[in-house]
């Protein structure tokens, strides 16, 4: 059985068709990528699997281990496994990182009818891995995001992937905003993550992030589908011709 | 059995109130007839509505009707229960002065405790020679109807320069339920002072009962006081209190209130600064939930020059509750150089939640700087779902962000064990969240 399987998915939003009928299948161990212009709905496609509200799905599935994604609430699904690294992850004032950390964990693990992580398991933890991603303490103390600045910030959601050890992993533009050293930083981290248990689907406009995160399979969207996929080299292919072929093509 | 008379506020039945609890009330000649006055007042204003302006968004006859008769004085099972109360309620370290249906309860507090920096009487003991206390700089109704009924409270005066490392804790415990209680205490801190009081409601098992207290407060020259009032009174319970406060010169006041209980609360406060240099920080939340109304009046008197006032009012409001919040300030035409701002915020977490702000600037001064300023919003959607995203269901993240929003003003507390009581009373409130 597949991990992940988007069926011919179609999504509105507010009345305005985004998705036409897309469909993506990914299996456990793999890593994704998924290529596209601005605008072709790729944010879209992770808040749907997520369970962002505001969406409208008139037609298709999604189906994760097997079990209809779509019926779930999105605290459901995070128990399940499924991650989504944001590309624009809110600052949330008032509440401690290490709070949010403490409560996200124990509420996924309570719902997976495990037991709360003990203090000095969880302390430990976390030191461990903020550390192999350069993320200072401090930081920790701090508000959610309030204040980190744009690589920093995309840590934060590599330390919660780390952290809650998901199945699935959809990492939305985590290139965005970082320079050359934050994008090592935070790839090096997300290749740490990659098992045999876990899939990875990494979004991004730019080939430069698949160098540090090499795909297996690389499909390119455009207006809302899939409009090709293939190999790592599709996204060398991609550098060099750009998207506009694409874009003549859907 | 007065519903029909207290309609009108006035009449037979309330004076029946007054005849009925007088032979209890303590005072000297000159305190009975003060005391009479005090009713006198009382009943030509009969209970504040809502065509009297400082009341128009808590219209007392509406909302509770009738004043109910005058609880006993507590029996030994009622200072037992209270008892129970005081343990579950105290601050660890504070020193404690309770009052069990608005009597003192000697055995239950700490008065050896108070050392030699302060002495203490309690409001009984002062009556039997001076009525000064039952005389305020501003009256209406219900405060009125507390000079005429307050049966006991705490007079207590800090002498000049004590630095009290423990908060004091004024206790007020309801076991006496479909009764009033009445309590007015004084606290005179000298110059030079540092110090926290602690004012809190708690309810001992008691049902649907009423509070009406009163708080005279004066503080000297270059103090530095926190006055934290937690009011978590049954929730079908009434509380009304008045605060006056004289800040004199250099002082630093920081005045903190939580409302989590009663079915109707109203903490009106007169404060007037009467020397240079001071500052006042005034930060406040009321949790309301059900049908609970809860209203913060606060007049700021900036009767002389080159003094600063914040206030920050926040309130958190479910289901079909209702938060007002009116904020006065007054500058005198001496008061030059006056800072005074005012804000609100209110959390709406329903639709049918209401909030209702009336800011007022009486400036007579031209070298000030004045302001107020509200928002009112609900929670916001993209926070709640990247919390539901890491897997926390709605309810625990409305709560972490309800905490995180009540969390700015609980941080105004300096007292690391007083912050950490107050918080656990707002993650009570949470809980009780249906
Ligand atoms: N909340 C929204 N309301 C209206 N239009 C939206 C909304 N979110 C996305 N869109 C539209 O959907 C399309 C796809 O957007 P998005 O999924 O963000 O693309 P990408 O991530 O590939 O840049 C765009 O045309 C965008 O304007
Ligand atoms: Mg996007």
């Amino acid at each position: 059985m597949a991990l992940l399987e988007v069926k011919d998915l179609k999504v509105r939003v507010e009345e305005r068709e985004i998705l036409h009928g897309l469909t993506l299948t990914v299996n456990e161990g793999e890593v994704h990528a998924i290529m596209g212009p601005n605008g072709s709905g790729k944010s879209t496609l992770s808040h749907v699997i997520a369970g962002k509200p505001g969406y409208e799905v008139t037609d298709g599935q999604i189906l994760f281990k097997g079990e209809d994604l779509l019926e779930m609430d999105p605290e459901e699904r995070a128990a399940k496994g499924v991650f989504l690294a944001f590309q624009y992850p809110v600052e949330i004032p008032g509440v401690a990182t290490m709070t949010f950390l403490r409560t996200a964990l124990n509420a996924q693990r309570k719902a997976r009818g495990e037991s709360e992580y003990s203090t000095p398991d969880f302390l430990k933890k976390v030191r461990e891995v903020s550390k192999s991603l350069n993320i200072p303490q401090d930081m920790l103390k701090r508000g959610v995001n309030v204040g980190f600045s744009g690589g920093e910030k995309k840590r934060n959601e590599v330390l919660q992937m780390a952290l809650f050890e998901p199945s699935l992993c959809i990492l939305d533009e985590m290139d965005s905003g970082l320079d050359i050293d934050a994008l090592r930083i935070a790839a090096d981290g997300v290749n740490a993550l990659r098992s045999p248990g876990r899939a990875m689907v990494v979004i991004t406009h730019y080939q430069r992030l698949l160098n540090y995160i090499v795909p297996d399979f690389v499909h390119v969207m455009s207006k809302g589908r899939v409009v090709k996929s293939g190999g790592k080299d599709l996204a060398l292919e991609l550098e060099a011709s750009g998207y506009t072929q694409f874009e003549d093509a859907a | 059995m007065n519903v029909a008379v207290a309609k009108t506020g006035n009449g037979r039945a309330v004076s029946d109130l007054f005849a009925g609890a007088e032979g209890r009330l303590p005072g000297s000649p000159a305190v009975i007839v003060a005391r009479r006055e005090a009713f006198e007042t009382y009943e030509r204003l009969g209970l504040p509505h809502r065509r009297i302006e400082e009341w128009k968004y808590t219209d007392l006859r509406a909302l509770v009707g009738e004043v109910l008769p005058l609880a006993a004085s507590p029996d030994a099972a009622a200072l037992k229960r209270a008892a129970e109360a005081v343990k579950a309620h105290a601050i660890a370290g504070a020193r404690k002065l309770v009052l069990v249906d608005g009597v003192f309860a000697a055995d239950l507090s700490d008065v050896k405790a108070l050392g030699s920096d302060m002495s203490f009487r309690t409001l009984r003991e002062t009556l039997e020679k001076d009525a000064s206390l039952l005389k305020t700089a501003v009256t209406d109704a219900v405060i009125a109807l507390n000079a005429a009924m307050a049966t006991d409270g705490v007079v207590l005066s800090i002498a000049d320069g004590a630095q009290l490392s423990a908060p004091i804790q004024i206790i007020h415990i309801a076991t006496a339920a479909s009764a009033s209680a009445f309590s007015r205490s004084q606290v005179a801190i000298g110059k030079g002072v540092h110090a926290t009081i602690v004012e809190s409601f708690v309810a001992a098992g008691a049902k649907a009962y009423q509070v009406n207290d009163a708080v005279l407060l004066s503080i000297g020259d270059d103090s530095d006081v926190a006055h934290i009032r937690l009011m978590d009174d049954a929730p079908d319970a009434l509380n009304v209190t008045s605060h006056f406060v004289t800040v004199g010169a250099n002082v630093k006041l920081n005045f903190f209130n939580m409302t989590t209980g009663a079915a109707v609360s109203r903490l009106q406060g007169f404060i007037t600064f009467s020397g240079e240099g001071s500052e006042l920080s005034a930060n406040g939340v009321n949790l309301l939930q059900k049908t609970e109304h809860g209203d913060t009046t606060l007049l700021v008197d900036h009767a002389v020059p080159n003094c600063v006032s914040r206030e920050t009012f926040r309130a958190v409001i479910d289901d079909r509750a209702h938060s007002v919040f009116q904020g006065r300030i007054i500058v005198r035409p001496d008061a030059q150089k006056t800072d005074g701002k005012m804000m609100t915020r209110a959390l709406l977490l329903s639709d049918e939640a209401e909030a209702d702000n009336k800011p007022e600037l009486e400036i007579f001064a031209d070298d000030v700087s004045c302001g107020h300023g509200a928002t009112a919003g609900a929670l916001d959607d993209s926070l709640l779902f990247y919390l539901k995203a890491r897997g926390l269901p709605e309810k625990q993240a409305q709560a972490l962000l309800i905490q995180a929003f009540v969390g700015e003003a609980i941080e105004q507390i300096a007292d690391d064990g007083l912050r950490e009581h107050v918080i656990g009373i707002a993650e009570r409130w949470l809980e009780r969240r249906s």
